[in-house]
């Protein structure tokens, strides 16, 4: 346990840096007589927030919904096909260079063409899009969990004469486990930054995508920084899931988690 | 690189069979097997609409821009491409200059470590790519030095801004990795902080800013292309893709050129910090950002 | 019949690496060596003299290419098909996510033993390696020497009639690591288990063991082997003991030969 004072010193400093940059941006704005369409006050965005807390509400559960839809699906594709491709050399060696350049490109521009896929209302598009982001993060950490094992463990099994379907299960996948966990806290928050852009590119307006997008371009400033609050609040809460959900599910793996 | 050739040869292959084979019965309205808990999945096909031809494709790009224009799809494409690489290059010198400033600031001063560096971690969960809107009405409204705003400023501010975070992180890591032991044996040459930080902390920082960078060069790249489309930068490829993708029923298949624009846009950015990587020479074991 | 029967019979083994490439290792030749029932023996000499292969070999996890090979009077594959030995390395391999309990049954597990009676021998276990309260502790939680405990209590839980160490307590820091010599004795003893043992401490093999092998490089061979045998009653007395010392120089002088000898063909060590 941290003693009060280590505790301070963690917690203050942020504060500090916090409060000192809303009030310069407050005050900048007041003595400049900065027009709201160019930008707005602190202060207007909070009121702005608590105004349309409903709204934005329910867009983030659209955002969210489709961030979540992806991760699952993706994590679930990821797995799998890491499973596969770690009995089959060539499948991972071809899957690994198109990660590899998928990670490089914005892929979301893929979504504009995954729009007209499908009907013009649907969520497809961006819980495909969600899902091909977090597929490729996924893929290659559990393939390189998979893949580097401990070399005493596997001489142990085969001094155990273990058949490759128990050192699959016994030293295997276990030792992916913490590769998966960090897969999927790296893919949550990049979920939910591909669900908001992906409605940068049209389809229904539902989402904190299109509120920030109709809000922040035109002169409701503080409407649409409200809902970068909403999306940002949305991000952390996605990491936050991901990372207690690490901490639970792999314990052993706490003690070297401080990177 | 025979690898990466059959994979795009795998998607190409995938597209085309779906388009012609399973996605008419499959992916057709009121086709159930395409819909799980209520939510269709498998896409439609609608009479090369929504799925063109591959080899429509590769059409498109030597077919006029517009009609009666001199200047072929593929022409354009490159020009914005460029333009848009261009931009990403623009950001990402900025961002890093920044950030290594930042990153130094922090190792030198713990107190401006303790303030910064949440904010720092934090801002790598968050959709920061959601202000780029934001700009939208900056143009004319904004001016510094005699310098004005202009579009492709929000465009380079945004990717500066996106790629400024990862390096800031990799860096502060990097300079806080030599040793306790490294550290006092520079103490013990009465070396001063300067001193250290060239000859220890920056080499030491190697390994960790070259992930970092890379990084940096596809937060760059996505910055500048989904800035280009909220703030309407028609010369670069990413507004160039919306604007493609706005012609829908007339020419379906245009819109992939614009993305392959973006892939060759992301590619060429990895090769460049790529050959920086190789430049620096050393090969050393470097540090994932996890 | 069994107690005729050597636990481990080599005769003119051989082991080649990357054969026909220009990589060619002859990682040990010629090597002909019998180990008796509740024997311990010590395999000791610098890096590249092929006593890891030769370890190796005897568990199975590499094939000879020439020469006779038996372990209790099997097949070295026979005998690890049967789980006729027990098995421990430098690095304890523990495994992080089962319990140390959970541990020291996967070997029982594999050969499919019923829970009752693992988690009766992982007891038993726990309380021959003087850990019986950690049975429910993660590996993690223990410290280095009592994570190597517990890995010769895994090694152990089939009750093996042979035990193959490499390196056990080279991670270990020296007091540590004497006090797991001590205990290691007091448990092969207890258990009359036969160990072959792959050291590069010469206190360590000559405290240990009742014949030590001394191994030299290019090509791995047996340049001698010592008779050391310190009686069964050893203790902190036994490491200050004049017998004592002279076996260790004894050791001492035959690895200097046998790395002299190295040298005049011309072969380093690392």
């Amino acid at each position: 346990m941290k003693r009060p004072r280590a505790l301070l010193a963690v917690v203050v400093p942020p504060l500090v840096v916090g409060l000192v940059f809303l009030s310069l941006w407050e005050l900048l704005i007041r003595w400049r007589d900065v027009q709201p369409y160019v930008m707005v006050k602190p202060s207007a965005v909070w009121s702005a927030l608590v105004d349309n807390v409903g709204p934005i509400r329910d867009a983030a559960f659209v955002t969210g919904g489709n961030a979540v839809a992806g991760l699952v699906l993706g994590t679930l594709l990821g797995v799998v096909l890491a499973v596969v491709a770690s009995a089959v050399r060539p499948l991972g060696d071809l899957i690994n260079p198109l990660a590899t350049a998928v990670n490089a490109v914005p892929i979301v521009v893929v979504v504009a063409v995954l729009t007209r896929m499908y009907e013009a209302d649907s969520e497809t598009p961006r819980r495909i899009m969600a899902m091909l982001v977090v597929f490729f993060v996924v893929f290659v950490n559990v393939l390189r969990g998979l893949r580097e094992t401990n070399a005493t463990q596997l001489e142990l099994m085969k001094s155990y004469a273990a058949s490759p379907l128990q050192q699959f299960r016994t030293v295997r996948l276990p030792n992916a486990m913490p590769y998966l966990f960090t897969g999927i806290r790296v893919a949550a928050p990049l979920a939910v930054i591909t669900a908001v852009v992906a409605e940068y590119f049209g389809g229904k307006k539902n989402g904190l995508g299109s509120g920030i997008t109709s809000f922040l371009s035109t002169a409701k400033k503080d409407v649409g920084l409200a809902y970068v609050a909403g999306a940002s609040a949305l991000g952390v809460a996605c990491f936050a899931a991901a990372a207690i959900l690490e901490f639970v599910a792999v314990p052993w793996q706490r003690r070297r988690s401080s990177r | 690189m025979a690898y990466g050739m059959l994979a795009a040869g795998l998607v190409v292959g995938g597209w085309e069979a779906y388009r012609r084979w399973f996605g008419p019965w499959l992916g057709a309205e009121g086709n159930e097997v395409g819909t799980v808990l209520g939510w269709k999945i498998l896409p439609r096909t609608s009479a090369n609409l929504a799925m063109p031809p591959v080899e429509q494709m590769i059409d498109e790009l030597t077919k006029p821009e517009v009609r009666g224009s001199s200047t072929a799809v593929w022409q354009a494409v490159l020009e914005a491409t460029l333009m848009s690489l261009w931009l990403a290059f623009a950001a990402l010198v900025l961002g890093a200059v920044v950030g290594l400033g930042v990153a130094i600031a922090m190792s030198r001063f713990k107190i401006v470590q303790r303030g910064l560096m949440p904010y720092l971690v934090i801002s790598q969960t968050i959709p920061l790519i959601a202000l780029a809107p934001l700009t939208v009405t900056w143009g004319g409204e904004i001016s510094f030095f005699g310098f004005e705003w202009q579009k492709w400023t929000s465009a380079v501010v945004l990717g500066a801004f996106l790629s400024f975070f990862p390096l800031a992180i990799g860096a502060t890591r990097g300079f806080a990795s030599p040793t306790p032991a490294a550290l006092e044996l520079m103490e013990s040459y009465a070396s001063s902080w300067w001193s250290t930080w060239r000859r220890l902390r920056l080499p030491s920082a190697v390994p960790f800013l070259l992930p970092a960078l890379r990084l940096a060069g596809s937060a760059a790249v996505f910055g500048v292309v989904v800035s280009e489309i909220s703030v309407g930068y028609t010369e670069g490829i990413g507004y160039l893709t919306l604007n493609y993708l706005g012609e829908g029923t007339a020419r379906p298949a245009k819109v992939f050129s614009a993305v392959l624009g973006t892939i060759a846009l992301g590619l060429l950015m990895a090769t460049a910090v790529g050959a920086l990587d190789r430049f620096l020479g050393r090969r050393r074991p470097t540090q994932e950002l996890v | 019949m069994s107690e005729q029967q050597p636990a481990v019979h080599a005769a003119d083994l051989e082991k080649v690496f990357n054969i026909g490439r220009p990589t060619q290792v002859e990682a040990l030749v010629g090597v002909t060596l019998d180990v008796q029932p509740g024997e311990f023996v010590s395999l000791i000499g610098p890096s590249g003299c092929g006593k890891s292969t030769l370890l190796r070999l005897i568990a199975d996890l590499l094939e000879p290419t020439a020469g006779e090979l038996a372990v209790n009077g099997k097949s070295a594959r026979q005998a690890r098909l049967d789980q006729d030995y027990g098995m421990a390395f430098q690095q304890s391999g523990l495994f992080d996510w089962r319990s140390v309990a959970k541990n020291i049954e996967l070997p029982l597990e594999l050969k499919g033993w019923d829970k009752a009676k693992r988690r009766a021998r992982s007891k038993e276990m726990l309380e021959l390696v003087r850990l019986g309260d950690r049975g429910s502790s993660m590996p993690w939680q223990l410290s280095g020497g009592q994570q190597q405990r517990i890995a010769i209590a895994r090694a152990l839980a089939a009750h093996p009639p042979l035990l193959l160490m490499d390196e056990p307590f080279g991670a270990l820091d020296e007091m540590t690591r004497e006090h797991m010599q001590s205990e290691l004795l007091r448990i092969c003893s207890e258990t009359h288990t036969t160990v072959v043992f792959v050291t590069h401490s010469i206190p360590e093999a000559v405290y240990l063991s009742d014949r030590v092998v001394v191994m030299s490089p290019g090509p791995g061979r047996i340049t001698q082997i010592i008779d050391v045998r310190l009686g069964d009653q050893r203790d902190d007395d036994t490491r200050e003991a004049t017998e004592f010392y002279q076996k260790i120089t004894e050791v001492r002088e035959a690895l200097r030969g046998s790395e002299l000898g190295a040298a005049a063909r011309g072969i380093e060590d690392r």
